[in-house]
């Protein structure tokens, strides 16, 4: 199965980024061969819509699931209409996450934000 | 003569002072830009309304012609579009209306289709033509209603313009066009940081300006050494009382109830004449 986690750096010593649309980079993970590749976020510093295009890069890169802290309502609509599941994080620990997701232990992320579009969230 | 009346945040007294000073012109217009709560009708009472429906353009997908070139998501920087199990999804509210997608796609899948974002509301208050820009709840930006709002104003006329609060896109829009700028200040620390706003907003925009302190009480007014600190010009000083208070919670025009408050009016919008023909 493949995953992505928003990441801060480009090393499975880094950790998880706070924000999903803003994040630095993406490490895209294959839980059966153990590969891992870090990817540079294209919409880190777009004017609008950070989230929409983040979300594209997880779609064109055909993940089954996306693990992240948080997440904004566009970026929602469009990773769910690809059939990618939307995990929360537990910690900041990229190590422990993907191991609290082999063991099945991560829930649902339910929480979905109405997005910050600018003005530093409402 | 178009002047606009703008204040860091809601409650400092725009609507106060732009009804009043449109109330007390022979002949004016009063817009109100603040979409996302118009209350400037309250006041006026307009008759004879005539409501108008302001809708934006949006593109929209033909499922069977788009070939999956992803032209327009590449295009749009604004991230309006997304292209999801080979379909196209367009998120509205993120659109800005420009149509460069719909030119640039080279199957002609893409077309424009109008939504309504709200309306405006036009009516006769005695001397006063009131223009209300109302935006549907839910819609992400009255832009396209202020724009409207302010295309059609006669360049002869005394035109008031009620902006929305703070200094963001919207008021951008609302003060593009103006002569002049009155900042509305409250005699707090807390005003003194929103007539700041406002303040460096007019000053980026180069616009001639002129500050009104509302609610003033005995003692200091920190908007006030503000003002003489920043060399900005005070044009009017309204007091904090009770008579005032009531008048404006009744939503009465003050001007049209009581000569004290005619006067006062009357001599701002003499100052406000003069420093526009400077």
């Amino acid at each position: 199965m493949k995953i992505a986690i928003p990441v801060n750096d480009k090393s499975m010593e880094a950790s998880v980024c706070d924000s999903f649309g803003r994040t630095p980079y993406y490490l895209i993970y294959d839980t059966e061969s153990n590969e891992s590749v870090f990817l540079d976020n294209s919409a880190v510093a777009s004017q609008g819509g950070a989230g929409i295009k983040a979300a594209q890069t997880v779609v064109d890169n055909k993940v089954n699931a996306l693990l992240t802290p948080r997440c904004g309502e566009n970026a929602a609509e469009v990773i769910k209409a690809a059939n990618i599941q939307l995990y929360k994080t537990i910690n900041d620990s990229l190590k422990d996450n993907i191991d609290a997701f082999n063991e099945g232990k991560l829930s649902l992320l339910e929480e979905i934000h109405a997005g910050f579009h600018g003005h530093g969230g409402r | 003569m178009k002047i606009a009346v703008l204040s860091g945040k809601g409650g400092t007294g725009k609507t106060l002072i732009s009804v009043n000073l449109a109330a007390s012109a022979k002949e004016s217009i009063y817009i109100d830009c603040d979409v996302e709560e118009p209350n400037g009708h309250l006041f006026f009472k307009p008759e004879n309304i005539q409501s108008e429906e302001i809708s934006i353009k949006v593109p929209t997908v033909d499922e069977k012609l788009c070939n999956g070139c992803r032209k327009c998501i590449d295009f749009c920087k604004f991230n309006a579009l997304a292209y999801i199990i080979n379909k196209p999804k367009v998120f509205n509210e993120v659109c800005h209306s420009c149509g460069g997608c719909v030119l640039f796609c080279p199957e002609k899948a893409l077309s424009e289709k109008e939504i309504i974002i709200g309306e405006i509301q036009s009516g006769i208050s005695e001397n006063v033509a009131v223009l209300t820009g109302i935006l549907n709840a839910g819609e992400k930006s009255g832009i396209p209603i202020i724009k409207k709002l302010l295309k059609d104003t006669h360049e002869n006329k005394f035109t008031f313009i009620d902006c929305p609060p703070g200094s963001a896109c919207i008021v951008m829009d609302s003060i593009k066009d103006a002569d002049y700028c009155i900042l509305v200040a409250e005699p707090t620390l807390f005003g003194v940081h929103n007539l700041n706003m406002v303040y460096e907003l007019v000053k980026l925009f180069n616009k001639p300006h002129g500050a009104v302190l509302n609610k003033c009480m005995e003692g200091e007014n920190p908007s006030e050494k503000f003002c003489l600190e920043k060399d900005i010009k005070i044009i009017g000083k309204i007091p904090f009382e009770q008579e005032l208070g009531t008048l404006n919670s009744k939503a009465l025009v003050l001007v049209r109830q009581n000569n004290k408050y005619r006067d006062m009016f009357s001599s701002l919008l003499q100052i406000v004449t003069k420093e526009v023909q400077i």
